[in-house]
This record gives C-alpha cells, structure tokens and sequence, in this order.
C-alpha cells in the first residue's frame, strides 16, 4: 500500500509547556514563547538550530481568535527564528497537522529542526464573552463557511451538537451506556489528580458523573473537556541530528492523515467518524500492532470521542467500546492500556491536540512522576473530531 | 429568536429557497441517478456535471438526535432537538436539522417525520415534525 514512509526518520528531540491557567494571566504569545524556549531547550538546541516552524491552526482567522491565537507567523517573528519552512493553517489532518506538516518539511529535506507548537486562550476569551468561542462567532452576519453554515441555521452553537448525536448513535446500534462512557471522565479525574498542572484534580464517581446535567443528550457536563490557557511546543528533528541530542530520539513510527469521509459532521459514518481509515493508514505504514502499544493518548474534547477513537485505532472491535472501557480497570494507570495519563483534556485542560504528544513523550522519557508507567515504550495518539483526524505511533529508541 | 443564517451562493441556495414554493430541493445526478447532499456542481460518485435541484417528498426517518439543554445564548429557548434526518428517496442522503412541533422527550431513533419550513428573510430553513 505504501512504498515509502518517511516518518521514521523524523524524531522527537524535546518538548514544552507553558503554565495552564484557567485563566493565565500571561499573553498568548508570551505562553508560546515559554513553551517553545522549553522545548528548544529541552531538545538541547538553541534557537538558531531551528529552521522551520509548524503549527495548526496557525492564526486561525486573522483576529486573535481565541480558538489559536498564535501563528507561525508571529511565533518565528518574536522568537527571532531564520527557517527554511514555516506554515500553519486550518486545512489539515486535525489537531495534529502541525506535526504531520513539521515532519514531512524535515523528511523533504526542507529543515533540520523543526518547532511546533499550539496555542490556545479560550478561558481568558470566556472571561469576557460566554459565546467567544461558539460556531456563530466565527463568521459575522451570514454564515458563508463551506462547512458550518448547514449547521448554524438550526442552534448549532458548539460541536458538541453533532458529537452528542455520534454517541445517541453509538448507544442505538451497540447497547453502549452512560455508565460505560462515564469511565472515560472518571478515569481522566483520576489521572489529573497526579498531574500538577491539571485543572481538575478532585476525583469524581459514577455517581457524580450520572448527577451532573446534561448539555446535550446523552452527554453530559463531565463529558466535555475544560477550557484553558495554554501553549504546548515539539522539536522535531532529522535523524542524523536527533542522535548527537541529549534524549533518546522518539520516533515517529507511523502517521494516520487519511480522509475518505467528505468533510462535514453530518455525512460521515457517524458512530465512527473517520478515526477507522485514519487508524487503518496508520497501521498500514508499520510492522506493530495495537497490541504492542503501552500507552495511548486519545482526543477528548467530548468523551464519546476517545472511545471512538479506541474503536478506530483498533484497540478494540467496533462498537465494542463501550464494553471495552466497562468498569475504568483496563483504561487506568494500572491497567493493560492506559488512557490519557495526564488527565486528558476533560481534566487536566483542552490545551487542543498536541497536549496529548506532550504527554506521551512525556511517558516515553520516563518524566511522568507520580503518574509514571512501569512500561512505556510505545505510545498511539489520536486526535480530532467529526472529519478531523490524524495519529501517530511514537517509539522511544 | 434570529437564526444564523446561510450565506446564499448559486451552489446552495436551491436547498435553502426552495420553502417558497413549500419543496425540499435536493441535488440528484441524471447521469447516474443518485441524490447528494451538500448540493454542489458536480456528482461526487461519478462526476457528472449534469446535476441539478429536485424536490423529493420530504418524508425521512430520524437518523441520531439530540436534546440540547445549553443555552449558549440568552434568547435561546431551551430544550430543543437537533437531529439527523435520512430522506425516504435513497439510504444515506441526510442532513442535519432540528425536529419542532413534537414535544422533545417523544423524539426517537427512526421516528417519521415530514418537513416543515421556517422563513427568515430570504431563507426557508428545512426542519421536520413528526409524521401524522
Ligand atoms: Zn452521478
């Protein structure tokens, strides 16, 4: 199917993070720049071996939208960076396409050392404005975006919408319940009490999780992840590099981009999404299976999202998800495959995509502290929702 | 209250106006015959650039749903249903839409519905009740 995956010379040599505030009293552009002086930093380079610069969305409409702020534009400005490639830009494989782009500029020959990062401030934005980040805000008068404007005719004011109706979906077809999905939020609870930086780190019950009310049925408020402020920042580099760098290079064994589903929310396989032919070209372009990945780390923007994303990665058949996260044991620090070990975006904060990299590294390197595994050597990371989606499989050396 | 409306373009706005004359119009091929949605120029199965706005009977089924309970805005009238309704014409073609008329907690999986129209401007927004 593939004659060439490139991937597999591109490297993680570092990463980053700034505070995670809810909100931070910091800049947007003064978080990216923590971030990624941390992550250059950490990758033992300094800011003149970076030679290009990825990021997704990059600026999203020009306007400090709260949604991503930041650019490649203004980050290589204030940083000072000479790059041989930059880009950014919503049109991607999701949340992740700032990697995909940043390792395909390095495999290209294009770059060396490659940042990327993604910045986000939307609970400073909600501070200010309840509606800051709503679909209806995107556009002023009339909706003229290729996708959202056959959805914001009928209320629809945030993706949880459509995401509600893949999970109304999944429990028709496949018997899933609200006690199974519950496990998704209470094992992130329960993982963000120890991580530092999380949000929210009090643990939560089923109990809790079936009292708390709904946004939109059947999910309800622990279903949906937590606004913050915050930047997170990778270097990518060439192989031959990333061997003369202080940690053991993390290779980037597989990507997942695939789109086959059209682009739109209400027209792809809806208890899916397109996580099965994003997962099917992942697994195509490596010799490992689901079954030798220690650690995953799977989008959770809603919950219903991860266990679609488990389903997709082929962790477990379709439809079985519900059944698979049954009773949280499996999917906790201590069980066969660990999920979101930082608290994922439900708890720990929607630091939007390339949190959840950080934290495979993060586990990969063996930096995870009191949340640790025993054994992480190869983590999944699957990131988007509706026809966003993108992965990748990451292997310490 | 006000609805976000759709920007009008000559690829959409048969869908969108068709309320007028009280018909759902929907994009089908005449080379290959299938309906598609979003109406677009070209036939994305064949290619077809012999395509063009039909109405169908504006029967269909609920596909998903859900009740919303958020009041994203203060003048938003809470609970309401937004659902996925697939067209009696061909399995598959759907779209997003909010069922009115029908108390929300009677909304099902598979339930028969009919369109109705909601005029705004010049915009006829589809929505569907439950079939009698
Ligand atoms: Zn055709």
């Amino acid at each position: 199917m593939f004659d060439r995956v490139f991937e597999k010379d591109v490297k993680i040599t570092g990463i980053g993070q700034s505070e995670v505030g809810r909100p931070s009293l910091k800049s947007p552009l003064r978080l990216t720049v923590d971030a990624c002086l941390e992550a250059i930093s950490d990758a033992g380079l300094t800011c003149d071996d970076i030679d290009g610069v990825a990021c997704w969305p990059g600026d999203h409409n020009n306007n400090g939208d709260s949604f991503s702020p930041i650019g490649s534009h203004a980050a290589k400005t204030a940083l000072g960076l000479n790059v041989n490639w930059y880009g950014g830009g919503y049109e991607g494989p999701g949340p992740l396409g700032g990697v995909i782009a940043g390792a395909m500029a390095i495999a290209s020959g294009l770059c060396r050392n490659v940042l990327v990062f993604r910045t986000i401030s939307e609970a400073s934005a909600r501070q200010t404005s309840r509606t800051s980040n709503s679909l209806h805000s995107k556009t002023p008068g009339r909706d003229g975006s290729y996708m959202w404007r056959w959805y914001t005719p009928y209320n629809v004011f945030s993706a949880v919408s459509m995401v509600a109706m893949y999970a109304q979906r999944h429990f028709h077809e496949f018997g899933t319940t609200s006690e199974q999905l519950g496990q998704i939020p209470i094992v992130c609870r329960a993982n963000a009490a120890l991580n530092p930086k999380a949000i929210y780190r009090d643990p939560i019950t089923i109990e809790d999780y079936l009292a708390s009310r709904f946004i939109s049925t059947p999910l309800r408020m622990y279903d949906c992840d937590v606004h913050c402020d915050a930047s997170t920042a990778l270097i990518l580099s060439r192989a031959d590099v990333a061997r003369d760098l202080p940690h053991p290079p993390i290779r980037i064994e597989a990507i997942g981009a695939a789109l086959n589903s059209p682009f739109s929310w209400d027209q792809i396989p809806l208890t899916r999404m397109v996580t099965a032919e994003v997962g099917s070209m992942m697994w195509a372009r490596t010799d490992l299976k689901p079954s030798d990945v220690d650690t995953v780390q799977l989008y959770d923007g809603f919950s219903i999202l991860t266990l679609m994303w488990l389903e997709g990665l082929g962790f477990c058949p379709h439809g079985e998800g519900g059944r698979f996260i049954e009773g949280g044991s499996r999917i906790s620090l201590s069980g066969e495959l660990p999920l979101n070990t930082n608290g994922g975006q439900l708890s720990g904060g929607r630091t939007h995509g390339l949190g959840y990299v950080h934290e495979a590294c993060t586990q990969l390197w063996g930096r995870g502290g009191a949340r640790q595994l025993k054994k992480a050597n190869v983590a999944a990371v699957g990131a988007g929702g509706g026809p966003l989606g993108g992965s990748l499989l990451l292997v310490r050396e | 209250m006000n609805r976000k409306l759709p920007m009008l373009t000559q690829d959409n706005r048969s869908f969108w106006s068709g309320g007028a004359e009280g018909r759902l119009n929907i994009h089908r091929c005449a080379t290959c015959g299938s309906w598609f949605h979003p109406s677009a120029p070209v036939c994305p199965r064949c290619r077809s650039l012999d395509v063009g706005a039909h109405p169908v009977s504006g029967r269909g089924r609920v596909v998903s749903f859900t009740i919303n309970h958020q009041r994203w805005v203060p003048e938003l009238e809470c609970p309401y249903v937004v659902a996925i309704v697939e067209l009696e014409e061909q399995a598959g073609l759907r779209f997003l839409t909010n069922i009115v008329g029908t108390p929300p907690e009677e909304v099902s999986i598979g339930m028969e519905v009919r369109v109705v129209f909601e005029q705004h401007e010049d915009v006829w927004i589809p929505m569907f009740e439950r079939a009698a």
